[in-house]
């Protein structure tokens, strides 16, 4: 099927951007890489009146490492993030995530804040985003404000971000020392949707115990799925074999809930998670060890 | 609603200039106004890759893109790969050779991942050049004589360029 008719706008700066969202509201719809927007207009799932093109803006395509956090223009392809030397230096659990959204071919359109803004639970960046405790620049006419991770996704499809504003940066913390990192999923073929997969953060105290840790999980609740016992759990604990199959026993049973899907059912998302999370804790720990 | 933009787009190195309804797919404008029908429609959200061309030189899907956005853009498609009837792309050959094809649906789709892929990586090994076609689905073959192929293609640009 093709797109329904629409009003299309191709602001040429942010002002004139900001000024359309403005004056359209939920309306209008923002045009990021277009890679989830187009399929759903394709099939009439969506039917946006007003299209406002953010592909000429140029203010919104940029990285940089001001202090303490890379900074990425909402804008800024996926593939772009994927090459950049400072992702791969300093934010390396974003740098390991990308290369599993989708293909190569859809990273070439696809920008890391449209990834973001359409909060879909089965996305990669928002699993990485909510892990490192990202922040996220929203922009209106009017005024600007930074959406915590924590606060920035409310459920499918559903960000808090108000009909005025616009997704115009993400701030993702650069690397810790003693902290280990990494990026783990499992799909039918890779670029699919993963039936499961999670982002891991474990930080090594000075006795070698763990000191702080953070998994999130996609594609089993509304959104990046926070697994807030297991990591409690997991504090003050030696980083063994037996901590991790714990804490995957714990965000598997207690703190997710998946729905299943046509490729897994929910126990077999449940079996995923815990196996991925022994495997990405073992991988974040050896990390952590060598990160001095 | 039947706003029109004028677009300007470069295609296998010829300048067109369409006036174009925003809501017209890249692919449909490449097919239907441009008329070059290599570029294939296959599931129109971006999941089979039979449409792939080679925008500003790199590899997307132009069944979810607008023309629009095409505009002041470089474009090749399959049709741009020969230099004439009697002289295939080295890729184009090894897929003949190598029967890298059966009902051919999908090919201009694996053609124009494969150009970027083999541009980047000239001694692909088999994982690799399977990772490269991941997102190109083909119903025929069962991958192993696109993979043949593209490994024959990747000795054959070697040769080229030696």
């Amino acid at each position: 099927m093709k797109p329904a008719p629409f009003e299309y706008h191709a602001p040429t700066s942010l002002e004139a951007a900001l000024e359309l969202k403005a004056q359209h509201g939920d309306d209008g719809k923002p045009l990021a890489g277009g890679q989830s927007l187009i399929p759903a207009m394709n099939f009439r799932v969506a039917q946006p009146s007003v299209l406002i093109d953010l592909n000429h803006v140029p203010e919104l395509r940029h990285i940089s490492k001001p202090n303490g956090a890379v900074h990425i223009g909402s804008m800024t392809l996926q593939s772009t993030a994927e090459h950049d030397a400072l992702v791969a230096e300093h934010t390396p659990l974003l740098h390991e995530a990308i290369p599993n959204i989708a293909h190569p071919q859809i990273r070439n359109r696809g920008t890391v804040g449209g990834s973001l803004a359409h909060a879909d639970p089965a996305s990669e960046l928002p699993v990485v985003a909510l892990a490192l405790g990202a922040k996220f620049r929203a922009q209106s006419a009017k005024a600007e404000r930074w959406i915590e991770a924590k606060d920035f996704f409310a459920g499918l499809f559903a960000t808090t971000l108000q009909p005025d504003e616009l997704l115009t940066e993400i701030a993702f913390p650069t690397k810790t020392p003693n902290t280990g990192y990494c990026f783990t999923e499992v799909a039918r073929r890779h670029g699919d949707y993963a039936m499961a997969g999670l982002a891991a953060v474990i930080e090594l105290g000075a006795n070698q115990t763990i000191s702080a840790a953070k998994l999130v999980y996609l594609n089993v609740g509304d959104g990046p799925v926070d697994a807030v016992s297991a990591t409690a759990n997991l504090i003050g604990k030696t980083p063994d074999a037996a901590a991790f199959k714990e804490a995957g026993r714990i965000a598997s049973q207690e703190d997710m809930s998946p729905y299943g899907n046509v490729h897994a059912t929910p126990e077999y998302q449940r079996h995923l998670s815990a196996v991925l999370t022994e495997r990405a804790l073992a991988k974040a720990s050896e990390r952590a060890k060598a990160a001095k | 609603m039947s706003q029109t933009f004028p677009i300007s787009v470069t295609v296998n190195g010829k300048a067109i200039e369409k006036s174009v309804e925003p809501r017209l797919l890249l692919a449909d404008f490449i097919r239907h106004e441009v008329g070059l029908t290599g570029t294939h429609v296959g599931c129109e959200h971006g999941v089979c890759g039979a449409c792939t061309i080679l925008f500003d030189g790199k590899p997307v899907r132009s069944c979810i893109m607008l023309a629009v956005q095409a505009n002041g853009h470089v474009i090749t498609t399959v049709e741009g790969l020969a230099t004439s009837e009697d002289n295939m792309h080295p890729i184009q050959n090894a897929f003949w050779e190598a029967h890298g094809l059966q009902c051919g649906f999908c090919t201009p789709g694996i053609l124009m991942t494969l150009v970027p892929f083999l541009e980047e990586n000239k001694d692909p090994s088999e994982a690799e050049v399977r990772e490269a076609i991941s997102g190109n689905l083909c119903r025929c073959t069962g991958y192993q004589h696109i993979v043949d192929a593209t490994l024959l293609a990747a000795k054959k640009l070697n040769e080229v360029t030696e």
